[in-house]
Parts: structure tokens; sequence; C-alpha cells
């Protein structure tokens, strides 16, 4: 494997102070794929006194970075700075064994909204492929950059990028003494722009993402029982919408957003129900005295997967939602559960235990083969990007907990600590059609 | 499941214990007896008088028993497990006493695990430990109306560590008053 960390030291040092407010710290880049593709991405020609309030190419040259698939050229190896098509020589990029050239130029007006143009060109065959000219209010103008990142990378790669998502993940403060406290975070993909959804000094878990990404769903105890509340990601709105007697779980939003799939005990044992938003119906999903916990919808909405102990120990089942016909999907090892389907609806990824430790491991449910993909200890949560190529997950370094992304090959791998407290319970949202508060 | 059966088989073995026990302290006790006024006592026979009552300490929250001592109210599993210790079945039948003796007080049951394994399934298993105590209590003559369960799974470790001294001081039921 190539380790490309050295490589973007250069970077780390161009974000460390744009980093130093969020509440994760700089993302540590462990291992990226064997042959990169090659892009140079150029610093942005900037009106004056808009270059020390914005750094664009950084941000993207970090997102392509942090992808594994690229390897930007550093900024001092360059041989001229073009920010126009005038200015590109393409020789001088083939000499430097650049793949793909990235150019760009941004402005200010007087009403405070920023313009941005970008140009790619593909090196080899000396064209233009991609450009995109952008205005938005200076204050969001990281978003630019991220959809730079996304464009950028959909055209080299032809899968669509996933950089103008964002995180959701559980922050523990103080955690096993008496001030603990938790609070559910939500950060861009970069671990940028943290903001608190909310706190509480009883435990917060279980977050997810409606399918627009406006709502979140998730389990608090903040009554002192668990109970589940939906909650619009603009503050807008809070609505506690179970809270039986024992658990109220695993709360899931369905890919068409009406329905959300759910634990409860009230019966006696945890079974999976799924909620009807509109009419607030409950249907009861699993009927058995074991622990059935842990849904996650198939992407076309028409079946469920779960954890469940009928078997003895914890494995994954799927039942069908139409016939209640209930399939055991794994059949690996004496504990798998928490699974997610990949966007192809035939991969599966889900916490695995090998030799008394947890990994996070993937399995293509036509072949039944299972691959280990992490190799830390108390791996858990996998959640993934919503263009499947990646995955982020919760595990622990030194004795803290700390979020995690590893591809889904295996291949490329990087780490988003936090030295606030213990960071946990990732769900990477859905991608975001347009830009926000445009 | 195995799970279900077995703490109905200690059960058995507990309802045992805890009368030799019960026996036990009733005719040994050197505590002073509380003298009652000399009327006719109307307590039904399942409520036999004690000498020196297990009741709980001044302030109604901390459960003693006859000798004055603190009686456990956390009692600990073995990983992956939701079965009581045979160990933690006298003071269990000693909070049962006290349940019934004090028909109006409730106690909330909470269920903990240590960090392995999945959150959510953690909580399931939480909720087994707290069921197992609960379902040990009512069989021991405590009223449901007095028990509640409530399962944190992971989520609030007795002890921060990562080794499996915290993860066995963290897979418990904690039993407190209301």
């Amino acid at each position: 494997m190539n380790k490309i960390s050295h490589l973007v030291g250069c970077f780390f040092l161009m974000i460390l102070h744009s980093l130093a407010h969020g509440s994760l710290d700089t993302i540590i880049i462990d291992q990226g794929q064997d042959d990169p593709v090659r892009i140079a991405v150029v610093p942005f020609k900037m009106d004056s006194g808009l270059s020390d309030q914005i750094n664009l190419s950084e941000i993207i040259a970090f997102d392509l970075v942090r992808s594994g698939q690229f390897q930007p050229l550093p900024t001092a190896n360059m041989l001229s700075y073009p920010s126009n098509a005038g200015g590109v020589f393409f020789r001088d990029w083939r000499i430097l064994k650049t793949d793909y050239l990235l150019i760009g130029n941004a402005s200010l007006s007087i009403d405070d909204k920023v313009s941005v143009l970008f140009e790619l060109y593909d090196v080899i065959n000396e064209r233009k492929i991609e450009t995109r000219r952008f205005s938005v209010d200076l204050v969001h103008w990281r978003d630019v950059a991220h959809k730079v990142s996304d464009l950028v990378y959909e055209r080299v790669t032809g899968i669509r990028g996933a950089f103008s998502t964002q995180i959701m993940y559980v922050l523990a403060k103080n955690s096993g003494t008496s001030k603990a406290t938790y609070s559910l975070q939500i950060a861009d993909s970069d671990g940028e722009r943290t903001r608190t959804l909310i706190e509480s000094a009883e435990p917060i878990l279980s977050a997810s993402w409606s399918p627009d990404g406006n709502r979140v769903a998730y389990v608090t105890f903040e009554t002192g029982r668990p109970s589940i509340v939906i909650e619009e990601v603009d503050g807008s709105d809070r609505k506690r919408i179970t809270n039986f007697r024992g658990i109220n779980g695993s709360p899931v939003f369905s890919p068409d957003g009406g329905s959300l799939a759910l634990v409860l005990s009230r019966d006696g044992d945890p079974e999976i129900f799924i909620m009807d938003l509109e009419t607030k119906v409950l249907r009861r999903v699993t009927r058995h005295h074991a622990i059935d916990t842990e849904p996650s919808w198939s992407p076309d909405g028409k079946s469920i997967i779960f954890t469940s102990d009928r078997g003895g120990r914890p494995q994954i089942y799927r039942v069908e939602l139409a016939t209640n016909f209930i399939e055991r999907l794994t059949f690996v090892g004496d504990y798998n559960a928490r699974a997610r389907l990949l966007p192809d609806g035939r991969h599966l990824v889900f916490v695995h235990r090998k030799d008394g430790v947890f990994h996070i491991a993937w399995q293509d449910l036509e072949r039944d083969n299972l691959q280990v993909l992490t190799e830390t200890a108390l791996d858990e949560s996998p959640s993934l990007a919503p263009n499947g190529t990646m995955l982020i997950y919760a595990t622990q370094n030194q004795g803290r907990g700390i979020l995690a992304v590893v591809s889904i090959d295996g291949r490329v791998k990087y780490r988003l600590p936090s030295s606030l407290g213990d960071v946990r319970e990732p769900a990477w949202s859905p991608f975001n059609d347009g830009f926000k508060k445009w | 499941m195995q799970n279900e059966l077995h703490p109905r088989l200690r059960l058995m073995v507990a309802l045992f214990v805890g009368l030799f026990l019960f026996v036990g302290c009733s005719s040994t006790s050197q505590e002073p007896v509380q003298q009652q006024e000399p009327v006719e006592d109307p307590a039904p026979p399942t409520q036999p008088k004690a000498k020196a009552p297990v009741d709980f300490a001044p302030g109604g929250l901390d459960p003693i028993d006859s000798r004055g001592r603190p009686i456990s109210r956390t009692f600990y599993f073995e990983y992956d497990k939701a079965v009581l210790s045979e160990s933690d079945l006298s003071a269990l039948e000693l909070h049962a006493k006290i349940l019934r003796r004090n028909s109006g007080r409730s106690l909330v049951i909470e269920g903990h695990c240590d960090e392995r394994g999945t959150r959510e399934y953690n909580l399931a298993l939480g909720e087994q430990r707290a069921n197992a105590v609960r379902s040990f209590l009512r069989s021991a003559g405590a009223s449901s109306r007095q028990l509640e369960t409530v399962s944190y799974g992971e989520e609030q470790p007795a002890d921060p560590g990562h080794n499996e001294g915290s993860w066995s001081r963290n897979r418990r039921a904690v039993l407190s008053y209301r």
C-alpha cells in the first residue's frame, strides 16, 4: 500500500488554522490508492482582500487527497499558476506527469457575494472537460469548494462525488463520570464547520438522516427513559414520536422518507416495527422472543435487514416486507451486527467479531464472501457515503473514541479524532442536491 | 432460550436461600426489638413479624439489612450474559422483602453493558439484565407496579476504562428506590 501522508503534509499546514475552531481535529490520512490520479490544483486567483478569507484550492485539493484516488501536485513544484485558459501550457503539465489540471478564480462583489469560476483540463488530450461558475454569499464559500471537488471527482472517476455532504456524530464528554454530557454534532464531510444540534446530560444515540437530509431521528434519554425524537436539521421543529415502556431504539428512515423503522420492547422483548410518519400507525415486523434490533432498509424499501440472536448468537437477517419471509444473511463468525446495505443492494457492511475483536466487515450477498475492512479494535457503527465508495465508523485510539473512514475496497484510510471528547456513531448524510441556503 | 430457563431455576434455589436467610435472621438477630403498642397486629400471614426489619435507612433511599448494613444495589454479569449470579440472590431477596413491606415504594432497575458489541444490541442485552432482576423480584413477591426497568446499554459506564477490569464493573444492573 502506498503511504501518502508525507505528500499531503503541505496541505495540513495550510488547513491547520482553519480547522482549529471545529470540534474535530485535523484529519490524519493513513493510506491511499496504489496508483492515484495525478492532478494539479492551481491556487485560484483571488480579488484583493479575498485571499486572506478563503482558500478554495486547498480545500479542493484536500478533498481529493482524502478520497485516496487523487495525488495533487505540491504547489511548490508547479512551473506556472494559470487562472484562465490563456495561461495553460499543456507541455509544462505533461513534464510534471500531471493527468488533470484544475484552475480558477474568485471575485468579490459589493454585496459580499463571491463569484467562483473553475476549469478542469484533461492534460493528455489537451482539452477542457468541465467548467462552471458559482455565485454565493461569502459565508458559504466552503460549499463551493466541495461542489468543485464533487464535479472533478465525478468527471474523472465517473462516480458522483460526496464531498458536499455532512457527517453527524455523538460527542461524549467526561464519559463514565457524573459530569458526563452528550451532544449531537453535524460537520462538513471534512470535519469543518461543526455545529451542535442538541446537548444533554443524558445519553443520545442512534442518530440517522432522513433521505432528503432535512431531518434527523435519534434516541434520547432526556426524560430518564429512552424515546425517539425527530428533529429538523435547521432546528425549526422537534417532535417526540415514541415514548413506550422499554426500549425505543434504532430509528431509520425509509428510502422514501415516509416511514421509520425502529425497535420497541413494549411487548416484552425487542422487536422491529415500522411507523408510518403521517398517520403514526405502527406495524410490527418481527415476532420472536429473541433480540431483534438494528433495522436498516434495502435501497428499494422492500425489505429490512436486522440483527437477531434467534439462532443463539447475533447474526444479520433480512425480512421481505410484503411476505414477512425471513432469511439469514451472515454465517461466518459468532457476532455479526448493525448491518447497512450498499446503494447497489447487493453488498453489506456490518460489525464482525473475529477472535474476540470487533471490526467492520463487508460481504457480497451473491457470492457470500466476507472481507474484514478494518484492523483496529472496538470498531462499530459503519455508515456509508451516499455514493457507496467509503464508509465512516467509530473506533478507539489511545483509549479515546474517534471516527475513521475506510474505502469499500479497504485501500484508503483516514481518521477524524477530536480533542474535545469521545466521538462516535457517525452517520454520513445523503447527497445535498444543490447548495444549501442559496 | 436458555436465558429464560436459567433464572427460573436459580430463582427456586434463591427462594430456598431467601427463606433460610429469613429464618436465620429472625432467630439469631441480636438487634434490639422495636417495641410496638400492644395492639393486635392485623398483618396478613405472608408478612410475619421480623425482630429487626430490613428497611430503609433514615432518608428513605438506602436499604439496610437487619444489622443496619447497606444492602448491595449493584449486581454484576458475565460478558454477553444476562444471568443473575448465585451470590447476588440473597441481597436481591432482601430487596424483595423491603418492597413487600413497603408496597407504596417502587424501584428502577437499570441494565448496563460493557462497551464491546454494538450499541443497540447492548441496549437489548442491558434490558435482559434488568429483566432478570425484575423477574426475580417479582417471583419473590414484589409487585410489578413497584418495578420499572431502563436499559442504558453501554452508554453510561461506571468505569471509563477500556480493559477487562473496567468492563467487569460496567456489566451491571443497578437498583434505585424512588
